[in-house]
This record gives structure tokens, C-alpha cells and sequence, in this order.
């Protein structure tokens, strides 16, 4: 915990769960805490339709700006006063199906999309100009203040602002997207924060959930394979079962990259498919008709992927008016066609070698968000597991081809459903038997749904020197291009160093040394660096200088930018600066800039506002 | 327009357990009416009814109900289910199929609403078409007796239907101001 927060003591551990389509709270009143501890989900009071308010442990990430005329101001209120016209929870997801250029969705996406400026205000997108805009930030910070009054209204005693909350982020999050959400918490007034990954609360979640019996279900050599796919994302992290002085340890050695890709598409694919069968026998739909298809795709798909071994499920639409009756559209959905669809189409029996295909995205394509090109959820792990393949090399020795897990933890509503569960585990294990392993053995007692939220809150209360610590530290090196100076060279660029500057592993609290290089940095100009993460190169210590690395080895990320303000300065003059990382206890990575001649520090900026955006 | 001659299809079976659906739920919401506009945050059981003995006072007065929850529900079961314009709907002229499939957005819907804002259990748990034995001081707003009601309980008889009792009954709270005359809002797409 940071030092200032401690004037006071928290009485509950909070984990907030600032998921893409639904936010959760969870809690343990750590002041009593008992051995294991019991975590509570907050019922959040939120406006289900104009006027009424309904309390559900779920709060939507949507944000409708709704217009003055829409709803009566009498109509908007909230146990704890009104709201404004920029609604969140389930009334804006419920206006904003009817009224999509008016909702803001997916925030969370946007937060970590580095070409996009995510302070400004640009959301919806593409909507017309007298809809009010607001930015990535600004929404996610809507749904935390709407967390925050719901908090504050059940325990006017024990604000949010004073508890310790644990924010959870995709384990796929790079600096600037991390930074970012800590700033969404600050600017609701949420100081005592520290950042999670996703799949590591999961585990939080699934070791206070299963007891001391946890330590039966894994053993020391054991590489946990989380697999943690949401309504909007796919993330994957790996954990190495280690030992020390006699007790299992819990070591977070590889995250995945940010994959767009859940169970919306899922939804979506199948309405598609209906409306594909539907336009075939002559009959073509609305765009309502088929929003109202993805919605019931979604329950008939729990149904048809269950065991349950009913083969059709009825999918009706009924009609927009008041009549019903001749004008309602029904169709079926079969098993097999979910089968088809969900099961081969986003969980297809692949090889460990076949990786998603990657089309060159072209320069003219519309802003959005950079959705997965492939669906496959296998070729994305099978990807993930042979890049990794040393990740547990310090523990286990260096593995052949891919990385082999021996258990998997399961997360996110996809996959309760048992026929997609089956299948994920059914392609890795033919992976597995082919590379001469064992099958790995999935863990029981997962609770898929609240887990994230429900593991924030534990990891709250483990932070306080209770139970089992997973070790993560940074899950990616940070480096810093440079471009050497040399002669010009027609056609060429110039070569490309790159500066090791936060290696991978950095723990949370440990600082860098300066590094020798310089950097001539004008005084009052901000300058921008070229800036690069690996997850592969484990070896890198800071300040290493990097002549030339494989393509697959280190990843371009957004441009950083470090300006140095004017003050005692003369601007135009070039100072020499030499770059040092450290993490913060928050959990997220600083840059700073050091000039030579003075002790002073200048934070390097992540996320690089645009004056063009 | 040709109908069925031979009469019980599962469709019809379901008409008659939507529509006892329906009254169900009205009665409940009725039950739970009494001047409720506050929210009241867990309304868990109602008062178990004392049973009325031979009481002296001559006039009893009557609770009149107020109906904002009963049309809350309504208005709730219209959204979900369709449930206003199902029933307002004339329904000759039109195939058992048709009705069927219309039937099924009613049946999920209210189901939905059902299980969200109520908890149901059977007010007896014993299996119907057996025996059961009521002893004396039954509670006879639980347990209807018909047919030969003669002599002293203990009674025993064939228990004919289980009963249904909420346990739970938690509507959303309804901001001061809102009109829940108001089932559902006409729709003007712009």
C-alpha cells in the first residue's frame, strides 16, 4: 500500500472487476477477517428503465447519452440523488439497443488503444454532432463513480475512497493502458489503489474458493494454464507451482496478448447464421429483427451447449407492435448448427502449429477498435504456448516447442458452457499427448462469472500477509528505439537500436538504474521515442543495448513522449537525460527522465495526447 | 380457418398454465399491495393471517389495495413477455402453430419475471393425489378444505393441488415521480 494511504485503516478489502461489458464489486470486511474469508458482491442499485431502480451484482459498461427530450428528469433517480443524462448500467445498454449512436460501449477497448488520443472526447463514435461525446477515460471513470456512489450509499460510514481497492485490468495491458485506468480511479477520488491481471485474481479467486484443498489440486512442476475469455476479450496467463522453504509458491512467468475476441462474437455469429438460414428461405430481416436474434442466440446457446441433449431450441421474434399475432418471426436453432458455428468455428481442432492468420491490416481502414481478425480461440492459444515456450524455463528447464501445462483454470461466462470447455481442453490435450506430456487436468471450483471481482477483493486481504501470493512482476520488458547515427544512406533507414529499460520480471517497488545512454531532449519541445515490449526476452537487463532482434521477438507499442518543462531553463536548449524505470506500488510501470545535471525527475508520458486527434 | 376437432393439444395445455400464470402473479402483486410506495429493501413473508376466532368486534374493515404494484407488474410482464398484448389480442382466425410460437415469447418472458422479482415454493410438500392428515388449528388460509367438511380435525383427505406461496416478493423500486399507469410507452422510431 502506498505510504499516504496508511493515516488511516481500511476496514474492507474492495476488488473492483472494470470489465468491457459488466462491472463488478466484491468485498471482505477485513477488520474480522476469520481464516478464510468470505467475499460479498455489492448489489448495485442502477435505473433498469426510466424510473425504476433495480439493485443487480452486475453493473453494464455502457454509457447513453440520453437526449433532454428522451427521458423526465423525475424519472432518473438514484437512491443516492440524480443522475445526470449520461446514463450507465443496464438502462443504457437497454436504450442503447434501440438507440446504438447515442451508447458508448466497449470503453475498456478503447483504453488500451494506443492509436487513438484516450483523453478526447470521441465516443459514440461516428455520432452525429449534437450527441455530447465524452472519452474512453471519462466512461470508465462513469461506471467507477457509479461503483462508488452505490458503495457509499450502503456504507455511508466507510466511504470507497477510504478502503483499499484492488482494480483488476487484462493481464494483456501495456503501461499506458494500466496508467490510464489508475487515472479513471483518481479522478473519481479512488487513491488507495492497486492494479491486478484478470487471470491472476482469478486464481486469487479459485484458491480462497477451494480452501486449503488447493494445495491437493496442484503441486510443485505444475504450469497453470489461465484461460480467461469474457464478453469482449480473450486472456491467457501461465503460472508456474514452485516451492519455497516447504510452501507452494504461485509464480505469474507469461501473459498473452490483448485478443479481441469473446463470447459477443459468439452471439453475433450465430444471429448471422439464422439470418443467413432465414434470407435463404426468402424471409429478410431488420436490423432490430436481428438484434433481437443475437439476444436470443445467446440463451439458446446455453441450452444447446449443455448436456442437457435437447437438439432445437425455438428462437422467436415478436413483432414490434402491439400485434403479435401474424407478424412474430420464428425460427429454430439446432445443435448442430451451434456446433458448427461455436464449436469448430471458434474452438477448431487445430495443430500446435497453426497460428492465427494475420492479414496486413490496409492504411485506409475506418477507426474502430482492432477487433481479432482470426476467431479461432485455439490457433490465439496455440500461438501463445509456442511463443512462451521457455516462459518456465527458471523453474522447470527450457521446453520442447511449446509449453507444455499440466493445469488449466477456467474464467469469463464463455465457458460455462460444458461443450466448449470440452472441447478447448480436448485440442490442448491432443497438443499435449502428441508433445509426449500427460493431459493437463482442469481445476475445479471455479466460479466464472464473479471470480475476477471476488479474487480482487482476496487479494486485498492476501496483501495484509495472509495466504498465498502469486510472484508476477512486470510481464513484459520495455525498451526504447534508438536510432544510431550514421551516414545516410539512400533508401535505407536508418539502423534501429533498441534500449532495455524496465526488464521483464521487474517487481513491484524495485527501480532501475539510469541508464549510460543520453538523450538530447530540447528544453519546452516534447520528443518522442519509439517504444517496444517483448514477453519473450526474459534475459534483458536493464540498459542493454539491442543491435538486432527477430521481429516476433519485440513488439512496436505506442510512441512515449517526454517533454521537459521550461522552468529554469532557457527553451531551445538541448539537455542530455538518461532514462530510469521503476514500479510503482500501484503496479504500474514510470519512466522518467533524469537530465545529468540535476536531481529532478520528468515523468515520460505512455500515453501521448495528440493536438491532431 | 379449420380448428382441430381432436381438442387437448400441448398447446392448449400451455394457454390454460400462461394464463393461471398470469393470474397467479396478479394476485400476488395484489397481496403485497397495501400501500407499499416506499421502498422497503427485503419484504421477505407476509404476516402469517391469525386465524379469526370468535372475535366480538362486529365491523370489520377492509384493506383497500393500492394497485401501483399490481400495474408494475403488469408493466414488468409487458416487457418481458408481451404479456398486455398477447392477451388483448384476438386470437381467432389465427393456426395453434402461430399461437404456439407467440406463446413461447409469453412463457419465457414471464418466467423471467417470475423468477427474478419472486421466490414461489408450494405451500405443502407432500405429493398431490395422496393422502394428508390436517390437524387441528390448521391454517385455513394455507389449506382450503372442500367437499365433506364435517366433525373436528384432525381432517384427512386427498391433497388435490400443493398450493403456492411467495416467499419472496421484491419489485423495483420506482422513482417518486413515475407514472406506473403507464405499461408501456408508445414507440416512435425517429
Amino acid at each position: 500500500m502506498s505510504e499516504g494511504s496508511s493515516q488511516y485503516s481500511s476496514q474492507y478489502s474492495v476488488g473492483i472487476d472494470l470489465g468491457t461489458t459488466n462491472s463488478v464489486l466484491s468485498f471482505i470486511d477485513v477488520s474480522q477477517a476469520p481464516e478464510q474469508p468470505r467475499e460479498e458482491v455489492l448489489a448495485i442499485p442502477q435505473l433498469t428503465q426510466p424510473g425504476v431502480v433495480e439493485s443487480l451484482p452486475q453493473l453494464p459498461s455502457f454509457l447513453y447519452q440520453a437526449h433532454e427530450a428522451e427521458v423526465a428528469t423525475s424519472d432518473l433517480n438514484l437512491p443516492w440523488g440524480q443522475s445526470g443524462l449520461a446514463l450507465v448500467g443496464h438502462i443504457a445498454r437497454h436504450l442503447g439497443a434501440k438507440t446504438p449512436l447515442r451508447l458508448v460501449a466497449s470503453a475498456k477497448s478503447w483504453l488500451c488503444h494506443g492509436a487513438v488520443d484516450r483523453h478526447a472526447d470521441f465516443l459514440p463514435l461516428n455520432a452525429p454532432e449534437d450527441v455530447s461525446k465524452t472519452s474512453p477515460l471519462a466512461a470508465s471513470a462513469a461506471y467507477l463513480a457509479h461503483l462508488k456512489a452505490a458503495w457509499n450509499d450502503r456504507f455511508p460510514d466507510q466511504p470507497l475512497e477510504q478502503q483499499d481497492i484492488t482494480l483488476t485490468v487484462p493481464a494483456s495491458f501495456d503501461p499506458a493502458a494500466r496508467d490510464l485506468t489508475a487515472e479513471a480511479a483518481r479522478t473519481v477520488g479512488l487513491q488507495r489503489l492497486t492494479l491486478l491481471e484478470e487471470p491472476q485474481a482469478a486464481l486469487y479467486s479459485w484458491v480462497n474458493n477451494s480452501g486449503d484443498r488447493w494445495r491437493d489440486q496442484v503441486q510443485v512442476g505444475d504450469i497453470v494454464l489461465v484461460v480467461d475469455i469474457g464478453g469482449g476479450t480473450t486472456d491467457l496467463s501461465l503460472v508456474a507451482v514452485t516451492e519455497s522453504e516447504g510452501n507452494l509458491e504461485l509464480n505469474r512467468v507469461a501473459v498473452g496478448d490483448h485478443i479481441l475476441l469473446g463470447g459477443d462474437n459468439m452471439d453475433l455469429a450465430l444471429a448471422y447464421r439464422i439470418k443467413a438460414k432465414l434470407e435463404a428461405e426468402g424471409k429478410s430481416l431488420k436490423p432490430w429483427q436481428i438484434q433481437a436474434l443475437t439476444h436470443g442466440c445467446r440463451d439458446a446457446k446455453e441450452l444447446l451447449l449443455n448436456d442437457s441433449g435437447q437438439d432445437v431450441v425455438p428462437l422467436v421474434v415478436p413483432s414490434r407492435g402491439s400485434k403479435l399475432m401474424g407478424s412474430t418471426l420464428r425460427t429454430e436453432l439446432t445443435r448442430s448448427e451451434v456446433e458448427e458455428t461455436l464449436v469448430d468455428g471458434f474452438f477448431p481442432q487445430v495443430a500446435i502449429e497453426d497460428h492465427p492468420r494475420q492479414q496486413p491490416r490496409t492504411a485506409l481502414t475506418q477507426m474502430g477498435l482492432p477487433y481479432a481478425q482470426d476467431a479461432g480461440v485455439t490457433r490465439h492459444l496455440a500461438a501463445f504456448l509456442c511463443r512462451q515456450s521457455n516462459a518456465a524455463q527458471d523453474f522447470f528447464g527450457a521446453a520442447q516447442g511449446f509449453i507444455k501445462p499440466t493445469a488449466v483454470l477456467f474464467n469469463g461466462g464463455v465457458l460455462k458452457a460444458p461443450k466448449l470447455a470440452q472441447r478447448l481442453m480436448s485440442v490442448l490435450n491432443s497438443w499435449l499427448q502428441q508433445g509426449g506430456s500427460e493431459p493437463a487436468r482442469l481445476l475445479q471450483g471455479a466460479d466464472l462469472d464473479l471470480a475476477v471481482a471476488r479474487g480482487a477483493a482476496y487479494y486485498g486481504y492476501v496483501r495484509q500477509g495472509h495466504g498465498v501470493r502469486i510472484r508476477g512482476g512486470l510481464a513484459s520488458g520495455y525498451y526504447v528505439g534508438i536510432e544510431s547515427a550514421m551516414p545516410a544512406v539512400p533508401g535505407m533507414p536508418p539502423p534501429l537500436q533498441a534500449l532495455c529499460v524496465a526488464p521483464f520480471g521487474m517487481e513491484e517497488g524495485s527501480q532501475t538504474e539510469p541508464s549510460q545512454q543520453e538523450f538530447g531532449l530540447v528544453v519546452g519541445e516534447p520528443v518522442t521515442f519509439r517504444f517496444f515490449g517483448s514477453t519473450v526476452r526474459r534475459e534483458d537487463g536493464p540498459g542493454l543495448l539491442l543491435d538486432d532482434w527477430e521481429d516476433s521477438e519485440l513488439e512496436e507499442l505506442h510512441p512515449i513522449q517526454a517533454s521537459l518543462p521550461s522552468e529554469g531553463r532557457q527553451p531551445g536548449e538541448v539537455v542530455a537525460v538518461r532514462l530510469a524505470a521503476r514500479v510503482n506500488e500501484l503496479g504500474t510501470l514510470c519512466l522518467e527522465a533524469i537530465p545529468r545535471d540535476s536531481d529532478q525527475r520528468w515523468q515520460v508520458e505512455f500515453d501521448v495526447r495528440e493536438n491532431s486527434a | 380457418m379449420d380448428i382441430n376437432p381432436v381438442m387437448p393439444t400441448t398447446i392448449d395445455a400451455l394457454h390454460l398454465i400462461l394464463g393461471g400464470l398470469g393470474f397467479i402473479l396478479l394476485v400476488v402483486a395484489v397481496l403485497r399491495g397495501g400501500g407499499k410506495k416506499a421502498p422497503a429493501p427485503d419484504s421477505a413473508t407476509e404476516p402469517e393471517p391469525v386465524a379469526p376466532a370468535a372475535t366480538p368486534t362486529p365491523t370489520p374493515a377492509l384493506k383497500s389495495n393500492d394497485p401501483e404494484s399490481a400495474l408494475q407488474l403488469l408493466g414488468l410482464l409487458q416487457q418481458e413477455a408481451r404479456f398486455v398484448d398477447f392477451l388483448q389480442e384476438d386470437l381467432t382466425g389465427f393456426s395453434d402453430a402461430e399461437i404456439g410460437a407467440v406463446s413461447r415469447v409469453l412463457h419465457e418472458g414471464s418466467k423471467k419475471v417470475l423468477d427474478q422479482y419472486f421466490s414461489l415454493v408450494p405451500v405443502r410438500s407432500e405429493e398431490e393425489e395422496t393422502q394428508v392428515t390436517l390437524a387441528a388449528g390448521f391454517d385455513p388460509a394455507q389449506n382450503r378444505v372442500t367437499g365433506n367438511v364435517v366433525g373436528e380435525p384432525p381432517f384427512s383427505g386427498v391433497l388435490v393441488h400443493r398450493g403456492w406461496k411467495a416467499v419472496k416478493a421484491d419489485l423495483p423500486r420506482l422513482a417518486p415521480g413515475h407514472d406506473p399507469k403507464v405499461i408501456a410507452p408508445a414507440e416512435v422510431e425517429l
